[in-house]
């Protein structure tokens, strides 16, 4: 069958939900929470494209590109503070990080 | 005249209020000297509306102050009625409260706190004298409930002494249980007349007396009923039988407190009303038979518990009792002077005997159990004298037939009025109080011979170091017990004629119901021979025997003791009634308050209110802790379920 | 046709079992691993669509950077190999349903189940218009035109992190002797001589 914009959508979709289940199902460690949320960053990426050339129309991958730039910034960012988070605890284990607990 | 009445009425209560409120700024002396000085004023204005009411023509002068209550068809004024009643009654109350100031300024002079003992005691003559002087039932039940409220400050005075908070506290219920009564019986009678002043429900009475009332889902003779209620109030006042257990209790009080209260003026406030309402009373026979029989029973009973106390205070506490009993079967059958004739004369010679107690006790420095007493005469010869004239007063000791009417101490003529008259009415209950009244008489002989006799007798039994600090009590204390001697001595022979003799009717005019009156007075004097000198001659060989068992053989009351043992611990303990009531009403009150208190109003009202929202309150935050876990993934799964709602919520209403 | 679907669907599934091992595996170096394999399927999806510029894109700064940066850091860190801990399996069934429910809501917002869909061949007439141009072209006349004040925010922000990322980690170790050559070269004759009358036979 021709593919269509629908299974784009459909696999964005797969792939989003994946990244959420991914966060709280997560017991091993930070950095797999880290990269389920790239995992739906690239989710929306393949929304965006598939809609803009659905509609004919460059600025959703225009809009994707920045959605890159933000991305690797966050990404970069949140490695920085796990890199300092474990020098301080010396473990990076999720169940290990409670000290917001009340 | 008018102003000498509101003068009479209201002076000791300014002097209350001074005495009371400013005692800081005055100062002990000065807080005793407005006091006395207003009784003083009072009494003297006392005498001269007695004078001018009971010996003149005019009977009833009505002294309108201001209205109280005007509610519908109620309406109550503050008036002040003095009629020759009341005029008996304002020389009783202010004289025997003066002689009790004076006395009090030297009993009470190393107490700390005088100025208030003073200002109670004229606080309690000012609603005393409100009582007395009630124009309608309402201003009487204000009297009433004052009075007994200065009976509870002054019998709780030294409030440190738990036990004297105990038995202030037992005067005011037992009283409130009296004052229950009594509310019931003003609530019937102004269901029966629409009124409570006492012009329109005398008025009314020959109507009322036809009337019938549902109470307690029966259906009862109205007049009966009110005035039986009525009497409820009398029986808490008066401690008559059933309601008497707070008066030996009240002489934890000073002894002024005593003498004042508890056997001059508020006991009688119970026989004062009964005799204002004297013209119901004569239209409800059988409330009538129940005053006398209760009166008689109380006579009895009470002469036979004093017969064993050993506190002197107590022998004549239940003196005092025994004798109101007799003021009222005298009321029941009708003899209602008699009653006030009696109620007068024992005004003076009680208070004699308590005050001149009083001395006793402060001679020995506060020692009040007899049985360490004896052979005071030595150390107090004026109260010696003193007493025994309160004593043979008291059992009612003359010479009969004499000078017309006998010649003898008060009581010789009030006690034999009063038995004539119950002799005379022929009725069962007239008989029946008639012999508990002779066989009270002599024991009233006995036992107070034998307070003589173990007190001023014999050998001091107690501590030598009190007997070398004895002495006569001081002036400003013999005083008033001399001028109450002189009361004690003659004003049985002084009021003879004018209150049941030949000019009764001149003397007190529509006061008191006149039929009755009438008709009982007239059968009194025609009673036969025996019937006069029976309570003499009984009186007589009370006091012999007494003098047998307590100067001659003073080993005979331990021997009578061993030989009825039953009997003797029957009287000892008051017939048990304390322990009897106790049982019945206070325990179980107590379990019924602490029930309500710990399940009632802990478990339930507490428990489901405050309590119950706090624990609540802290089971939901401990709830609602647990989603703080501080758990990335908890969070974050909260945060999807959240956002799947939203999505939900807004797919749905979208459609 | 058939291998435009084909090749669809090779890539869609290899994506998705891609991400699906990225939370599974117990090694976090075999995570980044399928996360890269992820990247790389997932650029060819949108090679598939016309999208060129943007699946070149993500190769390099996905995989090339930020992916690399991961493996840095998760060989950098001590990370034990933990076994799969019990609580999965706990919030297993209410996560997926919750998942279910969401994936559900995805693809019903989009309108894609039970409507028609448009075929690639539809996607590729519209893209024929704009293929005159081709993609990287197309995006460049817009992006430096009507986007620009977005693209040098777009800058910025990647300024920030950088130095953000430098800031949060930078540590200076204690005992590290580090030359200061401003001070070296300004120092004075001072400083670095004193003249000492020594005696004859005598030591310093």
């Amino acid at each position: 069958m021709t593919i269509g914009l629908g299974h784009y959508l459909t696999v964005a979709a797969v792939l989003f939900t994946m990244g959420i289940l991914g966060i709280f199902l997560n017991r091993k460690n930070v950095i797999v929470i880290l990269m389920c949320v790239e995992l739906m960053l690239l989710a929306v990426n393949i929304n965006l494209v598939a809609f803009s050339v659905f509609q004919g129309n460059v600025v959703g991958q225009v809009f994707a590109l920045l959605v890159l730039t933000v991305a690797a910034a966050e990404a970069a960012i949140g490695l920085a503070i796990l890199v300092v988070y474990f020098r301080n605890r010396g473990t990076i284990e999720v169940e290990d990080i409670n000290t917001m607990k009340g | 005249m008018d102003l000498a009445i509101k003068l009479i009425v209201f002076l000791p209560l300014v002097a209350a209020a001074i005495a009371g409120l400013f005692c800081r700024v005055i100062g002990a002396r000065p807080a005793q000297i407005v006091t006395c000085a207003a009784l003083l004023i009072a009494a003297a204005l006392s005498v001269l509306v007695f004078v001018k009411i009971g010996f003149g023509p005019e009977k009833l002068i009505v002294v309108k102050l201001f209205s109280w209550m005007e509610s519908g068809t109620l309406d109550i004024a503050w008036a002040l009625r003095v009629d020759t009643l009341t005029a008996v009654m304002l020389i009783v109350v202010t004289g025997v409260s003066s002689m009790v100031h004076i006395y009090s300024i030297g009993y009470m002079e190393e107490d700390p706190s005088i100025p208030r003992f003073m200002a109670y005691l004229s606080l309690f003559t000012f609603f005393m004298l409100m009582l007395v002087t009630a124009d309608n039932l309402v201003q009487l039940f204000f009297g009433w409930e004052g009075v007994g409220l200065a009976s509870y400050l002054l019998i709780g005075f030294w409030y440190d002494k738990p036990s004297a908070n105990a038995a202030a506290m037992k005067a005011f219920i037992v009283n409130r249980v009296g004052d229950f009564g009594f509310a019931l019986g003003i609530f019937a009678v102004w269901m029966l007349s629409g009124s409570v002043g006492f012009e329109e429900i005398f008025g009314k009475a020959p109507q009322m007396a036809q009337m019938r009332i549902q109470f307690l889902g029966m259906d009862l003779p109205a007049l009966e009923t009110a005035c039986l209620l009525l009497f409820v109030g009398a029986m808490g006042k008066s401690a008559q039988l059933g309601l008497h257990t707070w008066l030996p209790d009240a002489m934890e009080g000073p002894t002024p407190v005593s003498a004042l209260i508890h056997a001059a003026t508020m006991v009688t406030a119970g026989v004062f009303m009964v005799c204002r309402l004297s013209p119901l009373f004569e239209l409800a026979p059988t409330a009538s038979m129940v005053v006398t029989l209760i009166g008689a029973a109380t006579a009895f009973f009470a002469a036979t518990v004093g017969l064993t106390q050993f506190d002197i205070k107590r022998v004549v506490a239940y003196s005092t009792c025994s004798q109101l009993g007799y003021m009222f079967f005298a009321c029941g059958v009708g003899g209602y002077s008699a009653a006030m004739f009696h109620l007068t004369t024992h005004a003076f010679f009680k208070a004699l005997l308590f005050l001149g107690s009083g001395s006793v006790i402060h001679c020995l420095h506060h020692e009040q159990d007899m049985r360490k007493m004896g052979g005071v005469r030595e150390k107090a010869p004026q109260t010696f004298i003193l007493m025994w004239i309160g004593t043979l007063a008291l059992s009612g000791i003359g010479v009969p037939f004499i000078l017309g009417n006998g010649l003898g101490f008060a009581g010789f003529y009030s006690k034999d009025i009063m038995l004539e008259s119950a002799f005379g009415v022929h009725t069962t209950v007239g008989q029946i109080a008639f012999w508990l009244g002779v066989i009270a008489a002599f024991m009233t002989a006995f036992y107070s011979t034998r307070l003589m006799f173990m007190t001023f007798y014999g050998k001091y039994r107690g501590d030598h170091h009190t007997w070398d600090h004895a002495h006569e009590s001081p002036l400003v204390m013999m005083i008033p017990l001399y001028v109450l001697g002189i009361g004690a001595a003659f004003s049985g022979l002084v009021g003879y004629d004018w209150f049941v003799g030949h000019d009764w009717k001149a003397f007190w005019g529509n006061s008191l119901a006149v039929k009755a009156t009438e008709e009982v007075l007239h059968h009194a004097h025609e009673v036969p021979l025996w019937v006069k000198l029976l309570p003499l001659v009984c009186a007589i060989a009370g006091i012999a025997l007494s003098y047998y068992y307590y100067v001659v053989h003073t080993d005979m009351p331990e021997r009578t003791v061993k030989r009825f043992p039953g009997l003797h611990a029957l009287f000892y303990n008051k017939w048990y009634f304390d322990e009897l009531y106790d049982a019945v009403f206070v325990k179980p009150s107590l379990a019924i308050g602490r029930f309500l208190w710990k399940k009632g109003d802990g478990a339930t009202i507490d428990g489901l209110g405050p309590d119950n929202v706090a624990a609540r309150a802290q089971d939901m935050a401990g709830m609602l802790m647990r989603f703080q876990s501080g758990y990335l993934y908890h969070y974050a799964f909260v945060m999807l379920v959240g956002v799947a709602g939203l999505v939900t919520y807004f797919m749905l209403s979208a459609r | 046709m058939i291998l435009q679907a084909l090749a669809f669907y090779v890539f869609a599934a290899i994506t998705v079992a891609a991400a699906a091992m990225v939370v599974v595996s117990r090694n976090p170096v075999y995570s980044v691993l399928f996360l890269i394999l992820a990247f790389f399927n997932a650029a060819g999806l949108f090679l598939l669509i016309g999208a060129e510029f943007i699946a070149m894109i993500l190769v390099i700064v996905y995989v090339g950077a930020v992916a690399v940066l991961f493996l840095f850091v998760v060989m950098m860190l001590d990370i034990n190999l933990t076994e799969l801990r019990e609580g999965f399996l706990d919030y297993f069934p209410v996560g997926a349903l919750i998942g279910a429910v969401l994936f559900a809501e995805l693809l019903l917002g989009v309108g894609i189940i039970g409507a028609g869909s448009t075929t690639v061949a539809d996607l590729n007439a519209h893209g024929a218009q704009v293929m005159a141009i081709d993609n990287t072209r197309a995006i460049g006349r817009v992006l430096y035109t009507q986007y620009f004040y977005l693209f040098q925010v777009a800058g910025l922000v990647l300024l920030v992190a950088m130095i953000g990322a430098i800031v949060l980690t930078l540590r200076s170790r204690p005992g590290v002797r580090r030359q200061k050559a401003a001070e070296q070269i300004n120092r004075t004759k001072e400083q670095s001589i004193t003249v000492v009358k020594v005696p004859t036979r005598g030591g310093v």
